[in-house]
Formats: C-alpha cells, structure tokens, sequence
C-alpha cells in the first residue's frame, strides 16, 4: 500500500465512537418494537368487550414518573462527573440513579398488585389487560435490564474499579438509561393521558 | 496428537488434530471464518428447503396426486418459505456482509468481533430449534409436528385452538430467536462501516458494497423488529391468554397481518439490496469500467430503503381495505420501481462501451439483469390493485416473487460465490463446470417460473396440494415439475463444482479478476489479521491507484 501511504494524512482521521454507534442502532431496533406495542395499545383503546376499563382503575403514577424521568439527570451528571475525574461524585450520583429507577420499578409493581387483586386485572381479562401489561411490561424489562447493568457497574464502581478513563462506556450505558426514559414519556402519554 | 506431524525435508509442519480445527471454528470470532459459517449454515438449510420444495413440486406434479398427504404438504410449504428466507437467504447474505464488508473497508475486523459470533449462533440455533419441531412439535397433544400455518402464520390459525401442540410455538421462537441475531450482525455492520474505516475511506469513496450493506442494515433495525414485536405478542397470546390476535374476544387477525407485512416487505429489500451490492462491484470489474453513476447508485438505494417501508399493505389488498389504503399502496409501490430501474441503468450504463468478460460471475449477473426487469414488471402488474384481486393468492404470485428470489436473488448470489470463492479458498472455482452450471439453471429457472405465471393466470390458487384434472392445468404442473428437476441438477454441478475445486482448482493469487477493491490487495484466503498493515486510500479504486500511478482515480474524483 505504500503507493497510497503517503497521499493522506493520517492524524486528521477521525471516526466516530463505535459503542455509541452501537448504542444508537440498538435504540433504533428498540424504538421500532415498543412503536408496534404502541400501534397496538392505541388501536384496542376502547375495543374491550369487558370490563373494567381503564378509566375505572388506572391511577396515574406521578410521583414514580418524576423518579425515572430525574434519573436521567443524575445519570448524565454522573457520567460527566466520571468524565472530569471526581469519582466520588460519579459513585454518589450512580447510586442516586440506581435507587430513583428501583423506586419506580416499586411503583410499579405496586400498581399491578392492586390492579391484580383489587381489580381482577390480569393480562388475559380483556384486551386493555393483555396491551397494558405488555406494554408497561415491556418497559418495565428494559427498566431491570438497565438497572442490572446499572448494578454491574456501581459494583465495579465501590470496587474502586471505574476511573475517567472508562468514562466512554459509563456514558454509552448513560444513553440507553435516557431511551428507556424518554420510552416512558410515551407510554404514560399513551397509557395514562390517551388511552383513557 | 503430535504423532500426526508431517515431516518435509528441512521444514516441520505441525498438523493440528481435528478436534483443535473443530474448536477453533466453534470459538472463533473471526469474521472470515464466521462468514463463512454463515455460508455454510445457509448451505445445510438450502439443501433442506430444496427437498421441501421438490416434494411440493412432485406432489403437483399431475391432479390428484397422493404423493404426501394434506397435511404434510401444509407443513412443507411453511417449511420451504419460513427456511429458505430465515435460514437461507438471510445468514447467506450476512455471511457475505461478514466476510467482505471490513476486508473492503480495510478494517482488520468488525466492529464488535464477540457479538458477530453471538449473532451467528443464533441465527444457527434458531434453525436447529425450527427443524427440532419434526421431533418435538407434537408436544403433549399428539397433533401434527412442524410448523403448517404458512410462512405469514396469519391468526387465528396460530391460535391455541386452532394450532394445538407445540409446532407454532417452534416457529415463532426459531424467528425471535434468529431475528435477535439479525439485529444483532444489523448492528455490528453498520458500527463496522461507520467507525472501522481505513484512513482515506471517506463514506463516499467505499465500494458500493459496503455502502448498501449499510443501508441493509439500517432496514434490518426497522423492519425485522416489528415481526420481533409481534412474535412476542403471538406468545403472549398462546401461552399467558392475551388477546392480541383473538376475534373473539376483540383482537383483530388483521393487525397481524400489518405487523407481519410491515417486516415482510421490507425483507424483500434487505434479501435484494445486498445482491445489488455484489452486482455493482461484479459488473464494473467485468466491463474493465469503474461503476456509472456511484452518487446516484447510493442515492437510489436509500430511496429505495424509505419507500419500501410504506408499501407493505399491497400484500393485503386481497383482505379487504378502504379505496384510500389501495390507492396509497398502489402508489407506493409502484414508486418503488423507479429508483430500482435507475439502478439498472446505472448497471447497463456501466456495461456500456465497456470490454466486457463472459466469466461465469458475469453471466449470472447478466442473467439477473434480465430476470430481474421480468420480476420487477410483474410487480408492478401486481401492484395495481385491481389486478391483484383477481390475481392475488394465485400462482401468479408464486411464479411473481420466485422470479424475484430466485432469478434475482439466487443468481446474484451464485455470481458473488464465483466471483469470491478464489478470495476465500484459494482456488478458482472450474469455469467449465460453471458455464454447464449456469445453462442448466437458467433453462430449468424459466422452464419453471416462467410457465408458472400460467396456471395462476388460468385461476390456480396457491397453496392447494392437488387439483381437478380437465382444468388446463395439469401439462403446465408437469413442465413446472420438469424445471424444478433440470435446476436440481444444476445445484448438483454447482456443490460439486466448491468440493472439487476446493482441492483441485487453480491456484487464484491475490487477484485472479484484476479487480480494484481492497480484498484483492491481500493474499488469498486471507491472514487472521487480513492488513499487515492498515492500508490508506485516496479514491474509489485503491488497487487501480496501485497498478497505474501514472493515472490514478484519485486525480478525478
């Protein structure tokens, strides 16, 4: 290749990150499934043959919401603390994001215990109960699988493991923290403010 | 083992005992030698899915055949479509990706070496899991074994009611679990093409290749995950009592029947856009032309991407919708057609004024330029809505899309083994053997297909397993019969030509076609590593650079 070699400088070549690329494309295939629960809920809203009906049972998890959705911040913060170097800061801020998406996975399940036992609710009751608990289902597990990778890392992280250097990864996790939130905007507009 | 070691005088060769050679390619995360799994994978289904057609085809032979019964012809044809576009076309087609695309992005790997291993093997375990349904798929109930709801699996036959046993439940995980593969290579290709490129590699200086291997993948993301969505909602469905697809409790079969086309159009194009790839850099290496029109080639191609997402619903004007859907997709597709015949005239402009090499990778691709047009015509017969009511769910249709996958997509790929097999063994395949290969396969293609537009014009439904006598059909079937024989035989000569030229063809050296893309700068097959070291481009043509510095590409582009 050395006929090639000398015609491009090489310092200016520049690519883009490939974890985040990665990161990008898995949130494109995700968006793609949750728009087909989506596409779904919407279309049976009303289509129930019995009851009960969302507008008799479904209480809207403020409270739970404003959890996930500050998660968020306390994720981008953190990731930025990692990236200027103050691990301490990173670890507190990890944790805070670990316990604000663990209190919304509570939220949850709290709303389902009483939806299933004071409401006969189940997933096979009616057609609100099979797309409701998909969908929220479906969140719900993108919300553990981000907590378990959360986990992972604040292990590594008390460890003493994390430093600046890994800052790159911790803010590839960062982004699919933000999908899963920005995911749920859309559902609680869905589930909560449309679908009743 | 070391007994096994060969002694040549002065040098000492250790052969490795088979069983480390197994290892190796069990483990590897190689993305040469997992391409070439995936080939080899398609290979062992295409074998299977080709049985499952010949059955069919004997079964239609003459009317009121017994050749296998009701049911078993059922499950054959599901089988035959569900194997030949999961197992076959697919990992075919990703193997290829795997294989060339770093190799021509001068990239020593892809982007994530230990996902493209987790890939592959499950899109290979989700094809065990599919043919384990012929063992398992009974289950508890005693009912029928493999999947035999169709390829579209539309509901409610999927229901519980209606599909006892275990068989549905087969085919819907062997597609989840495949479809999470695909996503998974999607992913892996476009980090590769975005982030692994060699110095100099501009996005618009790579080969065509990788440029529509992108685009591939894009759609793979789209597309392959709303048929994910709704295999999940199937399984919800069976096995939780959901009610997604359930009539009877206000479940709609018609949104199945959305959400699978939504994935099952665009599949057409994530099977058919990767044979444009191989055509536009097979076509300019043969026609000793670089590529007619590469900006308009790319833009075509992602045009083509984006309208093909909207044109899904023209595989449901038979169900019934309003005048307004018709006409949406009447439109769209046949919108399609346009960005794909500037493609072909980018392919003939190429040819054009060119010297142009009859090699057998060319003449497949001259074969596909031919059947690719006739497919694409019916197309557009079909996509007039009114034509395809009286059409629709006819062996016109069969004869329509198998024009599209086999004389479209089945040939791009024998020209792409042809033209690649020396880069990957070493070895020429024998141009004699592919000449008869060629002929025979292309006079048993049209001695089928073409003949086959006829039955389904003279109102034979599809997927009947026999038929009244006296209709005008029965010499048609037989003819059909004949064809599918005459390209078994071809198939024959073809696997025949890859084992006796794997050990005895010619030697091919690092560029037996003079080519201009960077996998013919390395020997061949290639080292571990592919570049000793990482090569820097400066145009379209890096290898044409190298052979005439006096006039290199990069002076025009």
């Amino acid at each position: 290749m050395s006929a090639m070699a000398n015609s491009y400088p090489q310092a200016t070549w520049r690519l883009p990150d490939r974890g985040k690329v990665a990161m990008a494309g898995l949130i494109i295939a995700e968006s793609a499934i949750f728009t087909i629960f989506v596409v779904a809920y919407l279309f049976y809203v009303g289509k129930s043959l019995s009851g009960p009906t969302p507008r008799e049972v479904l209480e809207t998890p403020i409270f739970y919401t404003i959890c996930l959705l500050s998660s968020s911040l306390t994720i981008h913060f953190a990731a930025k603390s990692l990236a200027r170097e103050r691990v301490g800061a990173f670890v507190c801020l990890w944790l805070l994001t670990i316990a604000l998406g663990g209190l919304f996975l509570y939220g949850t399940a709290q709303e389902w215990h009483r939806l299933i036992y004071e409401h006969g609710l189940t997933i096979s009751t009616n057609l609100f109960g099979t797309t409701y608990y998909s969908l929220v289902g479906l969140h719900g597990f993108h919300v553990t699988a981000g907590l378990i990778m959360l986990l992972i890392v604040a292990i590594f992280a008390l460890a003493g493991r994390v430093r600046a250097e890994q800052s790159r990864r911790v803010e590839v996790l960062a982004m699919y923290w933000h999908f899963v939130d920005a995911v749920w905007v859309v559902v609680f507009t869905v589930v909560y403010v449309l679908g009743r | 083992m070391s007994s096994n070691a060969i002694t040549v005088p002065g040098v000492q060769i250790d052969e490795k005992p088979w069983v480390d050679t197994l290892h190796e390619w069990v483990t590897t995360v190689d993305h040469k030698r997992l391409g070439i799994l995936y080939m080899l994978t398609a290979l062992v289904f295409v074998v299977l899915g080709g049985v499952e057609a010949l059955i069919i085809r004997i079964q239609l032979m003459h009317s009121h055949n017994d050749f296998v019964s009701p049911e078993v012809f059922n499950r054959m044809f599901t089988m035959h479509g569900t194997t030949m576009i999961f197992f076959v076309a697919m990992p075919v087609l990703f193997g290829f990706a795997n294989y060339l695309v770093p190799l021509m992005i001068g990239a020593r790997d892809m982007a994530f070496p230990r996902l493209n291993a987790f890939s592959f093997w499950l899109t290979a375990f989700g094809g065990l899991l599919l043919y384990f349904s012929f063992l398992g798929g009974s289950g508890l109930y005693g009912a029928g074994n493999a999947p035999d709801v169709g390829w579209w699996a539309y509901a409610p036959l999927t229901a519980r009611a209606f599909s006892p046993g275990h068989s549905s439940d087969y085919w819907t995980v062997a597609l989840l679990v495949s479809g999470f593969g695909s996503i998974g290579t999607g992913i892996n290709i476009i980090a590769t093409i975005l982030c692994m490129r060699c110095p100099g590699m501009r996005l618009g200086r790579m080969p065509l290749l990788a440029w529509l291997n992108l685009v591939m993948s894009a759609m793979v993301l789209i597309a392959v995950t709303p048929l994910s969505a709704a295999q999940i909602m199937l399984l919800v469905d069976r096995y939780l009592g959901g009610h997604f697809f359930d009539a009877q409790a206000g479940g709609s079969a018609v949104l199945w029947m959305h959400f699978f086309w939504i994935f099952g159009h665009p599949e057409v194009y994530i099977l058919i856009i990767p044979c444009f790839a191989f055509l536009s850099e097979i076509i300019p290496v043969f026609s000793r032309k670089p590529i007619f029109g590469y900006p308009v080639m790319v833009a075509a191609t992602v045009c083509i991407a984006f309208v093909s997402m909207s044109v899904w619903a023209h595989h449901m004007f038979t169900v019934g919708m309003n005048s307004y859907a018709n006409s949406f997709f009447t439109i769209t597709t046949m919108a399609v057609g346009v960005p794909t015949g500037i493609k072909i005239f980018n392919w003939l402009g190429t040819m054009w004024g060119g010297k142009i090499l009859f090699k057998v990778p060319m003449l497949f691709s001259i074969g596909f330029l031919f059947q690719f047009l006739i497919a694409g015509l019916t197309g557009i017969m079909l996509a007039s809505s009114p034509f395809d009511w009286q059409l629709g769910l006819s062996y016109f249709v069969v004869a329509h899309f198998h024009y599209v996958i086999v004389g479209g997509i089945l040939f791009a790929l024998f020209a792409a083994v042809y033209y690649w097999y020396p880069k990957m063994t070493g070895r020429m395949l024998s141009e004699r053997l592919g000449k008869w290969h060629f002929w025979l396969f292309l006079i048993g293609f049209h001695l089928t297909f073409d003949l086959m537009h006829i039955p389904g014009i003279l109102g034979m439904p599809r997927r009947i397993y026999t038929y009244e006598p006296g209709r005008g059909w029965d010499t048609l079937n037989l003819l059909i019969t004949v064809g599918t024989f005459v390209q078994v035989l071809a198939i024959l000569l073809f696997l025949a030509n890859l084992v006796i030229s794997y050990f005895k063809g010619d030697r091919a050296g690092n560029d037996p076609w003079d080519a201009w893309t960077l996998e013919w700068s390395i020997s061949s097959p290639p080292p571990a590593y592919n570049f000793a070291s990482i090569p820097v481009v400066a145009s379209r043509r890096p290898l044409w650079d190298l052979k005439h510095p006096e006039d290199p590409d990069s002076r025009y582009e």
